[in-house]
Order: C-alpha cells, then sequence, then structure tokens
C-alpha cells in the first residue's frame, strides 16, 4: 500500500492523464475499433480462405487498389427474409417493452412508496433473479411452456383445457421469455426516479382535492419521463438484438434479426454477410442509443 | 400512510411470482427420479451424482470461474478509473467521448459486441500475429470490456454522493490528491467496489454470445456449454446445475445483505 501511494505521488501531475488514458484507450481498441473493422468487412467479398473475406485494399504493382463490394447491401434489400426480420425484431422490442412498462411501473412505484427500510429488501427480491444465469431462467420456460410442461399440466388437471395449449415454439412464448429476462432493467431505473420524487407535490395536490389517481396522473407520471426513457432504452434495444431467447423459446416461424445474423456467421460462415447485418441494425439503433445516452448524461450532470 | 392492499401492491406481487415460479420449478424437477423432466416419479439426487460426474460440464465450470474471477478484477480496474474521471475532473477534453464508450456497451446488443470483437481479433492475428489463437484469453478481453460499463455505472453512482469535505480535510492536511483517494475516497467507496465486482463476476458467468464468438477451439466457457445442451431440450443434469446456481447466488445475496444492514445498524 505504501509503495503504491509513494509511486502515485511521483505521477501526482501525470495520475490525472492516466487515470483518463487508461479506460479510454482499452474501450477505444476494443469497443469502437471493432466497429470499424465491421464497416470494413462489411464492404468486402465472402470468400473460401482463412479469414473467409477478401481483401478491401490491395497492392496493384505500386498503387494501393481499394475494392469495396456493395452486394452484401443489395442482396440484403433484395431479400424480403431480412427486411422482415429487421420489422419483425424492432416489432417484437417495442412489444416487449410497453409489457415491460405496464408491469414494471406499478412494481417501481410499489417499492418507491414503501418504508425506506424495506426498499432495499423489496429491491433485493427484484435483482436477485437477475444475478442467476439468464440462461438458465430462460430454460426455466422451456419446461414451464412444453405440451407436456408444467403449465399444460396444471390446466389440463384442473379441467380448464381438454388438449394441451402449443405456447413453447410461438411468439407469445418469446414474449413472455424477453419480459420475464428484462423487466429487472425496467423496474431499476424507475425505482431510481420515482424514489427521489418529492411526496409533498402530492399531498398538496391532495389537499387542494385532487383525486387519488389525477394527482398520480398529473404528478407522479410526467416527473417520472427520465425513468421511463431509461427503462425503455435499456429493454427496446438490447431485445432487437436478441439472439438466445427467440432461439430457445420461439418456433422456426419467429424470425428475428440476431438469429439471421448468429446463421449466417456460424451457419453459413459468410461474414461478410454477417457484419453487413450487424452494421444496418447499428444504424437503426443509432437514434435509441443517442437517447440513453443522453439521458446518461444528464444523471452525470446533476452529480456535480 | 397505512398499509393496504392497493394497486400497484397487487402488481408487485404479482410481479414477484411471474419472477419467482419458473425458477421455484426448475428447482422441484431437479429432485425428479424421471429422466421425462415433466412426470413426477418420486424424489431423487441422483441428477446431482450425474452432474458432479459429468467432466465436460465441471471442466467448464472451472474456466468460467477463471475468466469471471479475472473479467471482473479487470472491470473493477478499469471502472474506477473511469469514474473517477467522470465525476470528479469536471470537463476534459475527450469527456464525452469517455462517456459513450461507457455507456453504450450498457445496451448494444451482444451479436454486435461479439462480432466485432471477433473480427478485431481476426485482424490482428492478420496484421500483428498476436492473439495466435482465441480462447479464454480473448473472452477476458471481451467480459473485462463490457463488465467495464457495468462497473462504471455502479461506481461513479456511488462518488457522485460521497461528501467531498472528507477529500478536502485531507488535502488541508496536506495528502496529495492521489494519496487522498487511496486512503479517504477507496475505503469508503468499497462497498461499491465489491457490488461492481460481483455484478461483473455474475455477468460474466452468464454470457454465451460474445463468448461463442470469440472463443476458439476447447475453451468452452459453461453457459457455451449450457446452451448447447438445452438447445437439445430440457435435460435434468441441467436443473441440477440451476438449482446450484440459484442456490449459491441466493445465499451470497442474503450474507452480502446481511452485512451491509449490520454494518448499518451499527452506523445509527
Amino acid at each position: 500500500m505504501k509503495k503504491v501511494t509513494e509511486r502515485l505521488k511521483q505521477h501526482a501531475e501525470h495520475g490525472k492523464r492516466w487515470v483518463i488514458a487508461l479506460p479510454m484507450i482499452w474501450l477505444l481498441l476494443f469497443f469502437a475499433l471493432p466497429f470499424l473493422i465491421v464497416i470494413k468487412i462489411a464492404f468486402a467479398e465472402s470468400a473460401l480462405a482463412i479469414p473467409p473475406y477478401t481483401e478491401l485494399v490491395t497492392m496493384a504493382g505500386d498503387a494501393l487498389d481499394l475494392h469495396l463490394y456493395f452486394g452484401n447491401f443489395s442482396f440484403i434489400a433484395e431479400d424480403s427474409l431480412y427486411l422482415n426480420a429487421y420489422l419483425n425484431s424492432i416489432k417484437m422490442a417495442a412489444i416487449s417493452t410497453a409489457l415491460c412498462l405496464l408491469i414494471g411501473y406499478p412494481m417501481a412505484y410499489h417499492i418507491a412508496r414503501a418504508k425506506p427500510e424495506r426498499q432495499s429488501i423489496l429491491l433485493l427480491l427484484i435483482l436477485l433473479p437477475s444475478w442467476t444465469s439468464f440462461l438458465i431462467r430462460i430454460y426455466a420456460w422451456i419446461g414451464i411452456l412444453k405440451s407436456n410442461g408444467v403449465l399444460n399440466n396444471s390446466l389440463l388437471w384442473l379441467g380448464l383445457i381438454d388438449e394441451p395449449l402449443a405456447i413453447l415454439n410461438t411468439n407469445l412464448a418469446v414474449y413472455i421469455g424477453i419480459v420475464y429476462a428484462y423487466l429487472p432493467f425496467m423496474v431499476l431505473p424507475l425505482y431510481a426516479n420515482l424514489v427521489k420524487h418529492d411526496y409533498s407535490l402530492i399531498e398538496a395536490s391532495q389537499d387542494l382535492g385532487a383525486r387519488r389517481f389525477t394527482s398520480f396522473w398529473q404528478i407522479t407520471f410526467p416527473l417520472s419521463r427520465n425513468g421511463m426513457i431509461a427503462g425503455s432504452m435499456l429493454v427496446f434495444i438490447p431485445v432487437v438484438g436478441e439472439y438466445v431467447i427467440p432461439e430457445l423459446l420461439g418456433g422456426s416461424s419467429s424470425i428475428v434479426i440476431g438469429k439471421v445474423l448468429w446463421q449466417e456467421f456460424f451457419n453459413n460462415r459468410d461474414w461478410p454477410l454477417a457484419s453487413s447485418l450487424a452494421l444496418i441494425m447499428l444504424v437503426l439503433l443509432m437514434i435509441p442509443i443517442h437517447l440513453f445516452r443522453k439521458f446518461q448524461d444528464k444523471e452525470w450532470e446533476d452529480a456535480k | 400512510m397505512k398499509t393496504r392492499l392497493n394497486f400497484s401492491g397487487v402488481m408487485f406481487w404479482l410481479g414477484m411470482a411471474f419472477l419467482y415460479l419458473p425458477m421455484l420449478s426448475l428447482i422441484i424437477y431437479s429432485f425428479n427420479e424421471s429422466r421425462l423432466v415433466t412426470v413426477w416419479a418420486g424424489w431423487s439426487t441422483k441428477w446431482y451424482g450425474e452432474l458432479f460426474r459429468d467432466e465436460g460440464l465441471m471442466n467448464a465450470v472451472w474456466r468460467s470461474l477463471e475468466v469471471a474471477f479475472w473479467s471482473a478484477n479487470a472491470a473493477v480496474v478499469l471502472g474506477v478509473l473511469a469514474s473517477v474521471a467522470l465525476t470528479r475532473f469536471g470537463r476534459f477534453r475527450g469527456r464525452s467521448m469517455l462517456h459513450s464508450l461507457v455507456a453504450a456497451p450498457l445496451v448494444m446488443p451482444d451479436v454486435i459486441i461479439g462480432l466485432s470483437l471477433l473480427l478485431l481479433f481476426v485482424s490482428m492475428t492478420d496484421l500483428i500475429g498476436w492473439p495466435q489463437q482465441r480462447g479464454l484469453l480473448t473472452i477476458w478481453i471481451a467480459h473485462a470490456t463490457f463488465c467495464t460499463a457495468y462497473a462504471t455505472v455502479v461506481i461513479s453512482s456511488r462518488l457522485k454522493e460521497l461528501d467531498r469535505s472528507y477529500l478536502e480535510a485531507a488535502m488541508d492536511l496536506g495528502a496529495t490528491p492521489a494519496k487522498a483517494f487511496v486512503q479517504v475516497t477507496l475505503p469508503i467507496i468499497m462497498p461499491a467496489l465489491v457490488s461492481a465486482w460481483l455484478l461483473s463476476f455474475t455477468l460474466s458467468l452468464d454470457d454465451v454470445v460474445i463468448a461463442s464468438f470469440v472463443s476458439g477451439p476447447g475453451a468452452t466457457t459453461l453457459p457455451i456449454e449450457v446452451f448447447s445442451s438445452v438447445r437439445l431440450g430440457v435435460s435434468p443434469k441441467i436443473n441440477a446445475l440451476a438449482t446450484l446456481i440459484i442456490l449459491l447466488v441466493s445465499l451470497v445475496t442474503l450474507v452480502v445483505w446481511w452485512l451491509s444492514r449490520r454494518k448499518l445498524k451499527r452506523a445509527k
């Protein structure tokens, strides 16, 4: 410890620079630079080689020869499979985000209104499932939803249905899985927002004769806008690219872009096409990511 | 305020049931005698025995723990640095860029992170001959990168609330900023470091998509192993594994919660 402090003292002036540079260099190298390479490979041609794509820049005599290939994009544009996959993913993400908001808002509200000493345990109960394995929690739903699974067996036993419902391998199963896995990501930012609200505003409005619902709708709801945006983005953006849940719970008919990208990469070994698909997804997600970042910035600004 | 059953309370407990019932069913069926997971054939612990005898799975557990341990270490170090820069340094050149770099991995779809990192590693091998082979090292780099984002959120939210007067007092007494940070700030934010470490550890332990992209031959982690077996259908062995994971996580969480509560009570 002593040694560390001595060293830090020596570098007092340079210290600040290193504190910034270290995480910056790491993230530039391993997070930002890879995107540039995705862009590069998106304009390459698939080839039977290792790695399986052509070089963009080749030396032709003394001159550099730049060869950009737009075939991947025209291929994506022409095949309706890809367009449908994008639209399907966006639709799925939008509906699951709305469902998470509908279920998560009352839950977050309940925690924020609980007694302070109870809040931490309630929050813990929300978070605990997400600390266990995501994969295993999705797997749990296979056992519940399949035709001879827990749900169908219980419903049959209760006499509510005569034959098993086909839920597994449908879009419904995917929605259940997504809402299940992403609900905590909605509740958390909403709670963080709701807990900061000044309760005296509500009391004042109620003193002035507002009904409980009116004061909620006119005061609490608009004030929680930032929390709703943060939670929605935390759900919407990753769900657009979700692969594991549609793969395990959805059928062959639930075609989403994450699954298509995975298949192009691992099954067809078409790296350039997979890169083009990723690049288009990234462009589509630009606006929501920007929104999310802006919100985060506000949070960090508030700190000062 | 009196406690009574209201709309949000009902929704909360319904949501809780939704979150916990699937896990409960996993636990119950892990003790099922029958191979057919959904037909109940009496209590048995034989699947736990089978689980521990499955060498491939057990090796994958150790590999995953190793990767998660080192990823969490790297993420906390990088996360502390990034948090200090973002919350303490005011405005500096590149702040907005650092901020984007830290915020974007939180929402970036796994398939994009995985694909882009794989392409980076392949290009690097082409250009400078490193990394020679993809495996645990490349998974560690990938996990450390996205875990840094989460660690930064956890640590910086604690750093923001920190009372600056402690630091100022230390510096008034002649400590350099670095010394004041190590001796004053670090001990205060230690709980945040612990939770950032635990979060990074579990995130790394849980990742299947990114690891599938950047892993190489012989470097299958536990989630990759579980995923390939789950794709083939339900297996009681996986239920046994799931039960152990759920129990372990619950236990660690309870202990951490109990310790922090006791500390809070003492402080009062």
